[in-house]
């Protein structure tokens, strides 16, 4: 059994200046990249299978798995593509850690590179982390400088130039292929699958796009092989993940925990709700991951276990909020943040999340209905799945959850409605 | 108990998958789109963003269905107008699956909540995809009570195009065709999420936008109306119909464009016997669903006010006046049949002709007025070039080269061809070849053309009249042009542009003969082809045979019932020759039609000719420069109110028959016919039909005996003076045309005229950019903005028109050395 | 044709042309030369969508829906600093909301307050502030948040929000709890461009502080209670 808190990927952040390439050396920086360089590719690819390192982004997707649809030639150019357009609300993991370790992001871009033949790969960060590229920036620069990038590195033979590539607010860029037509200069709108990036990625050429945890996780993983990866976390979802701890509680922050963790051992972390005031509700992964309760303390917070519980992991951003927050209200809050991020491609997503933010919006003026609930409700169902992506999927998750385990405090706001309806009106306000 | 009928497996053709649909099994080829194979059975699914012709998108999600692949439900429905039929899928459609039938209507009503409820006003209402299919596929009250997204009302997006963003569905059709189709990538989507819309450079919301129009920047494109006729709302609507008329007003018409030798397809829809509009016809081996502007918007001409309606015959004080058909035919029969048994009398048309008037003209010249002096060719032409026409193109089908053996192509060289602006529709193939073919594109030329450009082709420049040397140099200079075109299908598209320039169509016929390469002549005007076809030329009889032939003479008079041997053996005279002799007094008189002056090799002398020749006859739509000289002016119909057949390049007939039917109006056979018996002549062409049936019989009687005359002529070296510039000109698409009068709309769409030329050049002669400049020769000079292009040093390019005629201007087209300096003259 | 020429000199075009260098393929530089051009104007203007089309031989249009698809691309002069205050649900839970109140209405004038993307004083004045309401900026820990200049300002209250912007009005430039020492709009779109300081200037803006408490939270906890992960054992024992 693990520790309750085991830092693989935060380990270094305590470090004074653990973003230079010196600290990282001295802490173990780059010695997988020279291990991973002397194996073949095919291992490199084996090891991260084996591992069961699964897609950090939210998505769960097996890396390895990712990664073995590569081509094995290299008949055309093949592009690493990192995603670093972290957006998701709630979820602030990847930023501290390319501010804090961004060696270890780089080394992970070599040796993902090398495993998928490679020899150009992209950060494509959200534009609004301006610290964040300046370090990533800086670590780039050095790492020219040491030979962990350019030509010939180490003396392998393999060449890879990394580009860090700001984005310019989109939160839709964070999908993967509306992140590659931003990249190749475009609206950030999703493309149509298949064919899937492995086949015609970037530059419609076979193309691999990771998450910055993901790929910050494979030195490690070389380092310490798959068992060590695996002595954490489950069977199916193994390894350290960081919970992004925010909200009513005493002490929020990025917590690295086997995956698996429930949130009642992470409120123990974390000293607990804040002020003591009770637990409402709480997100195990972003917005986009439906809404869970107090009844869900003792959910494991791995893949499996969020979906058991009607949830996802998504980005394990834990939002909590405690019994001062209306649901209906960040419900709308949320609803108006996918309306706004809708990328306008398809019509169930631009329409629907028009349309359900205004309802909500009345609702929360308290000018709702209970038919609202039920329109609301057939709204989302006519999105759900029915979206071009899944940012229409996300949008209705705070929704259908606000809704299955609150309902009571949508119709509170329709009955006082309804009671500001029956008051009669009084004789001469028409005039 | 019921017996289980015997199993009989299908068989599955290679290349083909098997799939059950409602319960229905059906084959379908691999990689079919599943919303088509539903619509092979008869099952249509809605859509909007779908277009068959566009690559897919996925955008509007209208086309749900329910899609199980090997035994698994796929967890959400599908779009099917992007996933393609697989082997064992099992599809359930709006008509078997409440799912499908659920997720319909929720689109549709998501759709419908910002739509407005403008029906009643917008020109879509009737003919609306969106309405239509929310009748099928809405529910009939909407649960949106919130507050509508509203826009200002119809923003002009081009002169032309009218945009109201109130009404759009987002489908991209529209942007989806002028990126991938047109390559004009002018209308885009802007904004994003519900605000998200469509407009141009100029409507986004970006400060000073709105206030500045620099060059290009409005939806410019040839093509924009077919936008217009894809948009599955009345989001995009023309400023030439937009409120004219409601669709179940208008009856409509199938036609063909006359506008160029495309050949396009349409439909021409009018009300109480006026041309309303013109949409592009489907036809997928011409003109796919695509029209180029010029085709779509410009018919109006046929309806000007000055259209020439009755005969006019010119009285004593000089002036035309109106006169009965008796007295005008009278007079020109009297005029024709002096100058017969004088001097001798000619015959020019021009490019607006149908295969049976071309044929009309054709038996006019040779039987009426006894002479093989007929020219078709209202342009620059040359003896080198009737040898070609007569061994290269006459009676070749589409069997030869074709819209579809270009999209087949390896390689395709354009040469003395500026696709988009001569042939827009091939323009369009070609562009497809390339883009989703991989068709290699090749461009004899000057710069780096729109045409190039878009069709991702290569130019290999060479000076203005240096393109005879360019073809001859491939062999040594070009080997990868040269390997592509030994390759099998490769496609020489040479355009009439050749004949100006001396040895260009034999450079052509050696490289075709060394390659293998097919060659197929793209001519401008969409009569040219036909009038070839039924020998409206100096040297052949219709059908192609030498004029020269005695057994296809004799033919011929089997054919027309005419004695053996009265049909002139010896060729006539070409267009310039005619007209030489006519101002000389070596002709009498001058039998003209649909020709303009301004279009001919040497305008001045043309017009010079004209009024000097001893008699006129124009048969003309409406006053010309021609008719300025007439002396007897016959009225003839537009192509709305006739029957006939248009030859496109291909040499594809293209029948139509009368949109406006009873206006009186008479197509040029029948005039010709009645002038004829008038002269003592019978030619058999009162009807098109029966000019068809004559043409039909007469060719097959003279058969397709090619002229054997191998094409030779040698480039001239043409000196470029000191201080000089060579000129290089082709007409844009849209200009002052005569057929294109009474547009306004379309015509400000137009390329703007300007001279082009290298930044090298313009420094060397003192020209800015930015600024104007003027090239000059003997005879005059011509004034125009400067725009900076990879042309040669020392070679300027000028449209033909702008919109003054260059020849005109200069008495010098396409070749010719002219001065160039800075500044206005 | 050549209005951008007027607005963007030498320097810009070389900068794009190395921006352009950077990619296998042109128009990937849109983005940057977006940044870029607000840079130079302090937001997208007509001349800038026309530099950029020149620069990639793209039609303006194709220009314009990518300049409008993008929240960070200012299509209205902006003010020296750009103040993001974060109103998403977390952020607005804790505060963000009355905070992003606060600012509009002590930014705004006569008693109207400013608005989203607008600017209080002059555009591109010192002290001069454009307001706008930011979705989530990934730092939900340090709720309410907001930027300056995409520079981080944590655990905002009514009060420190106030201060912040009032320090601003006044030309001065207040250290970022997380980021380089402040500059300005234009300055820091140049970076976002992919165009930093010298090197002395930019090491110290490297070395800006990033981790705040919270960051650190888990692994400091780890370390007081001794918590690892898992040794990795011997490399011989590794996989492969």
């Amino acid at each position: 059994m693990a520790d309750p808190i085991t830092p693989v990927l935060t380990k270094r952040w305590l470090s004074p200046n653990s973003w230079r390439l010196s600290t990282y050396e001295q802490l173990e920086g780059y010695t997988a990249v020279k291990k991973a360089l002397k194996k073949p590719q095919e291992q490199i690819v084996a090891l991260i299978k084996d591992a069961g390192l699964r897609g950090r982004g939210g998505a769960g997707f097996p890396a390895g798995v990712k990664w073995s649809f590569m081509p094995q030639n290299e008949d055309k150019p093949h592009y690493l593509v990192i995603n670093a357009d972290e957006g998701e609300p709630g979820t602030c993991k990847d930023i501290p850690l390319m501010m804090a370790d961004p060696h270890s992001l780089i080394e992970g871009c070599i040796i993902a590179s090398y495993a998928i033949r490679a020899h150009h790969c992209f950060i494509y960060v959200r534009g609004e982390v301006l610290h964040c590229i300046r370090r990533l920036q800086a670590a780039v620069r050095e790492a020219y400088d040491a030979g962990y990038l350019g030509k010939d590195i180490l003396g392998s033979g393999f060449d890879l130039d990394i580009v860090v590539h700001a984005g310019a607010g989109a939160y839709i860029c964070g999908e993967e292929t509306a992140l590659l037509d931003s990249l190749e200069g475009r609206r950030g709108q999703p493309r149509l699958k298949p064919p899937f990036p492995a086949a015609a990625g970037l530059y419609a050429k076979p193309t691999t796009v990771n998450n910055v945890e993901t790929i910050a996780s494979v030195p490690f993983i070389v380092n310490g092989g798959s068992d060590w990866f695996r002595e954490m976390g489950s069977e199916k979802s193994p390894g350290p993940k960081i919970y992004s701890v925010s909200g009513h509680v005493e002490r929020p922050g990025q917590y690295e925990a086997p995956l698996g963790t429930t949130l009642r051992e992470l409120l123990e972390l974390a000293g607990g709700m804040k002020d003591g005031v009770p637990l409402k509700f709480w997100t195990p992964g972003g917005s986009s991951t439906p809404l869970l309760t107090a009844d869900h303390l003792d959910v494991p917070l791995d893949f499996e276990g969020a979906a058991e519980a009607g949830s996802m992991l998504g980005t394990t951003a834990i939002m909590v909020f405690n019994e001062t927050v209306s649901v209906p209200w960040a419900v709308m809050k949320w609803t108006q943040f996918y309306e706004h991020e809708s990328c306008g491609k398809c019509t169930p997503c631009r329409e629907g999340t028009f349309w359900l933010a205004q309802v909500l919006e009345r609702m929360v003026e308290g000018r709702g209905t209970e038919e609202d609930i039920d329109t609301m409700l057939d709204v989302c169902d006519n999105i759900l799945g029915r979206s071009f992506c899944a940012l229409g999927d996300g949008a209705v998750s705070p929704i259908e959850s606000g809704i299955k385990y609150f309902r009571d405090e949508f119709l509170a706001l329709c009955e006082d409605n309804k009671a500001k309806q029956s008051e009669p009106e009084l004789v001469g306000t028409t005039a | 108990m019921t017996i289980a009928p015997e199993e009989t497996e299908t068989e599955v053709p290679e290349g083909h998958v098997k799939l059950v649909v409602d319960g229905e099994e059906v084959i379908a080829p691999q990689g079919e789109l599943l919303i088509r194979t539903a619509e092979r059975l008869g099952t249509v699914i809605p859509r909007f963003c779908d277009h068959p012709l566009l690559d897919p998108a996925g955008a509007c999600r209208q086309c749900l269905v329910e899609v199980e692949m090997n035994g698994r439900p796929m967890p959400k429905p599908q779009a099917s107008c992007t996933i393609t039929v697989a082997d064992g899928m099992v599809v359930k459609t709006q008509r078997t699956s409440s799912v499908a039938e659920k997720a319909q209507e929720g689109v549709m009503e998501l759709l419908l909540i910002n739509h407005p409820l403008d029906c009643p006003i917008c020109d879509k209402g009737g003919e609306c995809p969106l309405q239509n299919q929310a009748m099928a596929h809405g529910r009939s009250t909407s649960r949106f009570v919130d507050t509508k997204r509203t826009f200002p009302k119809p923003l002009p997006i081009s002169s032309q195009v009218l945009l109201d963003r109130e009404r759009c569905v987002l489908c991209q059709r529209c942007t989806r065709f002028s990126e991938q189709i047109a390559g004009d990538p002018f209308i885009e989507l802007l904004e994003r999420g519900v605000h998200q819309q469509i407009g141009t450079a100029e409507t986004a919301d970006v400060l000073d936008m709105a206030s500045k129009t620099s060059s290009g920047k409005p939806f410019q494109s040839y093509f924009a109306g077919n936008t217009i006729q894809i948009c599955p709302v009345g989001a995009l609507t023309s400023a030439q119909y937009r409120f004219r008329s409601r669709p179940f007003d208008l009856v409509s018409s199938p036609s063909v464009c006359e506008h160029c030798s495309s050949g396009c397809a349409m439909r021409t829809d009018f009300r109480r016997g006026k041309v309303m509009r013109r949409l592009a016809g489907d036809d997928p081996d011409v003109n796919e669903e695509w029209l180029c502007d010029k085709g779509r918007f410009a018919f109006r001409y046929a309806t000007a006010k000055d259209r020439i309606r009755k005969p006019l015959v010119r009285d004593d004080s000089g002036e035309l006046v109106e006169a009965s058909w008796t007295e005008a035919l009278r007079r020109a029969a009297d005029a024709l049949v002096a100058a017969r048994d004088g001097n001798g009398a000619g015959v020019l048309t021009g490019g607006r002709l149908t295969l049976e008037d071309a044929y009309a003209y054709g038996k006019f010249a040779r039987i009426a007025l006894r002479s093989n002096d007929i020219d078709f060719r209202a342009r620059p032409h040359s003896a080198e070039e009737l040898d070609f026409l007569a061994a290269s193109v006459v009676t070749t089908t589409p069997e030869h080269v074709s819209y579809a053996s270009i999209e087949r192509a390896p390689a395709v060289l354009c040469v003395a061809f500026e696709p988009e602006d001569e042939s827009p529709i091939v323009f369009l193939r070609l562009r497809k070849a390339a883009r989703d073919k991989g068709t290699k594109v090749f461009h004899i030329g000057q710069w780096t053309t729109t045409s190039v450009r878009k069709t991702f082709g290569e130019l290999l420049a060479c000076p203005p009249g240096g393109e005879a040397a360019a073809v001859d140099g491939i062999a040594d200079h070009a080997k990868d042009l040269d390997a592509a075109l030994s390759s099998e299908g490769a496609v020489v598209l040479v355009g009439d542009r050749a004949a100006e320039v001396p040895g260009l169509f034999a450079a052509v016929t050696r490289l075709a003969e060394r390659t293998g390469a097919r060659v197929a002549w793209v001519p401008r005007r969409a009569g040219d082809r036909a009038a070839l076809e039924a020998g409206a030329v100096p040297t052949l009889l219709p059908g192609g045979a030498p004029v020269t032939d005695a057994d296809a003479r004799r033919a011929a008079e089997t054919s027309w019932g005419l004695d053996a041997s009265t049909l002139p053996a010896e060729p006539g005279r070409d267009t310039a020759a005619m007209l030489a002799a006519a101002a000389s007094g070596e002709l009498d008189a001058l039998v003209v039609a649909g020709v303009d002056p301004d279009d001919l090799p040497d305008p001045a002398a043309a017009r010079d000719a004209l009024a000097m020749a001893g008699f006129v006859l124009s048969l003309e739509m409406r006053p010309s420069a021609v008719t300025e000289h007439a002396d007897v002016v016959l009225p003839i119909a537009p192509v709305d109110e006739k029957t006939g057949t248009f030859v496109d390049w291909e040499g594809r007939e293209r029948p139509f028959t009368v949109t406006l039917d009873g206006t009186g109006a008479l197509p040029d056979c029948r005039v010709l016919d009645t002038l004829a018996v008038e002269m003592d002549a019978d030619l058999f062409t009162q009807t098109a039909r029966s000019a068809y049936a004559d043409y039909d019989r007469t060719r097959a009687g003279t058969g397709t005996r090619r002229a054997a005359d191998a094409v030779t002529a040698t480039a001239t070296a043409t000196e470029t003076p000191d201080g000089t510039v060579r000129l290089a000109t082709w007409r844009q698409l849209i200009d002052n045309a005569s057929l294109q009068v009474e547009e306004p709309h379309m015509a400000d769409t137009a390329r703007r005229p300007v001279l082009r030329l290298s930044r090298g050049t313009a420094e060397r002669h003192g020209v800015t950019a930015g600024e104007q400049a003027t090239i000059s020769t003997e005879r005059g000079a011509l004034t125009l903005p400067v725009e900076f292009a990879d042309l040669p040093d020392d070679v300027v390019w000028a449209p033909a028109r702008s919109p003054e005629s260059i020849r005109s201007a200069l008495g010098a087209g396409h070749g010719a050395s002219v001065t160039l300096s800075g500044g206005a003259r | 044709m050549t209005e951008s020429t007027e607005v963007f000199d030498a320097d810009s075009h070389v900068k794009a042309a190395e921006i352009i260098g950077r990619y296998p393929e042109s128009r990937s530089a849109l983005l940057p030369l977006l940044h870029l051009v607000q840079s130079v104007q302090g937001y997208v203007s007509q001349e800038g969508i026309t530099f950029c089309a020149e620069q990639l031989d793209l039609s303006e249009a194709e220009v314009s829906a990518v300049a409008t698809f993008y929240t960070m691309y200012k299509r209205r002069p902006c003010g020296e600093h750009l103040v993001s205050v974060c109103t998403n649900t977390l952020c607005a839970a804790m505060g963000g909301d009355a905070i992003y109140a606060k600012l509009a209405e002590h930014l705004g004038e006569n008693g109207t307050p400013l608005g989203h993307e607008q600017t209080a004083g002059t555009p591109g004045e010192t002290g001069s502030i454009t307001l706008e309401h930011a979705e989530c900026l990934a730092a939900c820990d340090l709720a309410p948040v907001l930027q300056v200049n995409y520079e981080y300002f944590d655990n905002q209250t009514e009060q420190s929000a106030v201060e912040l912007v009032d320090a601003l009005r006044k030309g001065e430039r207040p250290q970022p709890t997380r980021g380089a020492p402040l500059t300005d709009l234009k300055s820091v779109e140049l970076q976002l461009a992919g165009f930093f300081p010298d090197e002395e200037q930019f090491t110290t803006d490297v070395d800006g502080p990033s981790a705040a408490e919270e960051t650190l939270r888990g692994a400091r906890l780890a370390q007081e209670r001794g918590w690892v992960a898992p040794a990795m054992r011997d490399e011989e024992a590794n996989h492969g």
